[in-house]
């Protein structure tokens, strides 16, 4: 587990700065970056999975069901899946 | 065009080498691009990676979106150091010390990092013939320093360092052909691309790290805060750019040259430019100036493909 940035010293890094753990930066929460956040209705997906190959963040999964539904904790609310749904099964709301 | 679009789910590789939490502004086209294309790449790929915003999104010290070995290098030398990445894999299996495994070695640069500043790395690398893919994420001006004009910045685009007002109407020189100065060194493999036409990049990737010698492809990715556009419209304006035949869509497979995406009839190139908040002052006599300009470039393809044709048959 990677210290975050408030706690981390030079003491830290490993010489060269190489960094030891690939992908870390999963452990970074971009979600609340977010202005308006996704809502799917599942009953006009067709699982075709055009959100998730458009993603940018490539946070919109597949759930238990095989719906397709944006990771929250990743999602920065660019609308690219809603504006790209063919059947209109995504739309933006405001974040409260 | 694309009429595997539906089976997505089933032909893509679900493992992402680019993992999220990476710190791209809202709606970028480049980690899009880059998402995409390492989907592609699969688990032997080394990635060389010059300045530019790539680099600064995706390690942030002391994070890394990278599931991939990476290195990070300057602006200039991003072939130079792939190069080097390539001939040492390629000794170490002379001395054996690692087995005979293909490691595909790729190196990724902004549009700065190629046409500008790297390119004499480029051309020499594309001149010694390793066996590389290069990849050029073209956002069309330095945009991770603040938006400053680069000479991929297309006619007209109003930048920071390239302002539009009552004496200028931005850049005032025509976007540089880079695919073509790629093409001219005569490498097996040429492409351009669009994240827009998913499908079309992965197959141009897997395609350039699997030719033998150096491939370069030039994907064209919108940058919603330096283009001035909604973030929402970065697939919409990368599909736009290849309908107008603002960025056609091409391959040249050992010199023949092949449309991957071939629109039958070119919509205005004023769809495209009226989305972007940087063409938002130009007038009708320089939408229409950019139009012809548009036309011949295309023609200037179609004919190429169309003589690579006739050579084939």
């Amino acid at each position: 587990m990677t210290k975050p940035g408030g706690e981390l010293t030079w003491k830290d890094l490993e010489i060269g700065a190489v960094m030891t753990e690939p992908g870390n930066a999963s452990q970074y929460q971009t979600g609340d970056w977010r202005t308006q956040r996704p809502v799917h209705e599942h009953s006009r997906c067709i699982k075709c999975g055009l959100c998730a190959i458009f993603c940018p963040e490539g946070c919109i999964e597949p759930n238990e069901e095989g719906f397709f539904e944006a990771n929250l904790f990743y999602c920065k609310g660019c609308g690219i899946c809603a504006r790209e749904c063919w059947t209109k099964a995504i739309t933006m709301v405001e974040e409260e | 065009m694309e009429k595997y679009a539906v089976f997505v789910p089933k032909l893509i590789a679900k493992r992402e080498s680019f993992a999220p939490g990476h710190r791209a502004c809202v709606g970028c086209g480049e980690a899009l691009a880059v998402r995409q294309a390492c989907k592609a790449l699969g688990r032997d790929a080394i990635i060389v990676n010059a300045t530019g915003c790539m680099e600064v999104i995706a390690t942030p010290i002391p994070y890394t979106s990278w599931r991939l070995p990476w290195i990070h290098t300057l602006f200039e030398n991003a072939a130079a150091t792939a190069s080097g990445v390539e001939a040492g894999l390629k000794a170490m299996v002379r001395k054996g010390k690692r087995p005979a495994k293909e490691i595909r070695v790729v190196a990724m640069a902004g549009d700065g990092g190629t046409s500008d500043i790297g390119l004499q790395a480029l051309s020499g690398a594309l001149e010694r013939g390793h066996d590389f893919l290069y990849i050029c994420f073209d956002n069309e001006a330095y945009m991770n320093t603040g938006i400053q004009r680069s000479s991929a910045t297309p006619y007209g685009a109003s930048t920071t360092t390239a302002p539009a007002g009552k004496l200028s109407i931005g850049q005032v020189t025509w976007k540089k052909n880079m695919p073509a100065i790629a093409a001219a060194h005569d490498i097996p493999y040429v492409a351009t691309a669009c994240p827009s036409y998913p499908f079309d990049l992965m197959a141009k990737v897997e395609k350039g790290v699997s030719t033998p010698g150096p491939a370069y492809i030039h994907i064209l990715s919108v940058c919603p805060t330096g283009w001035r556009c909604a973030p929402d419209l970065t697939v919409r304006i990368g599909r736009l750019a290849v309908e107008t035949g603002i960025f056609p869509l091409y391959e040249i497979e050992n010199g023949k040259y092949k449309l991957t995406i071939d629109v039958p009839q070119l919509r205005p190139v004023r769809d495209y430019l009226k989305l972007q908040g940087r063409f938002r002052h130009l007038s009708e006599e320089k939408v229409l100036e950019i139009q012809n300009r548009v036309n011949v470039d295309y023609a200037r393809l179609k004919e190429k493909v169309a003589c690579s044709q006739k050579l084939n048959s």
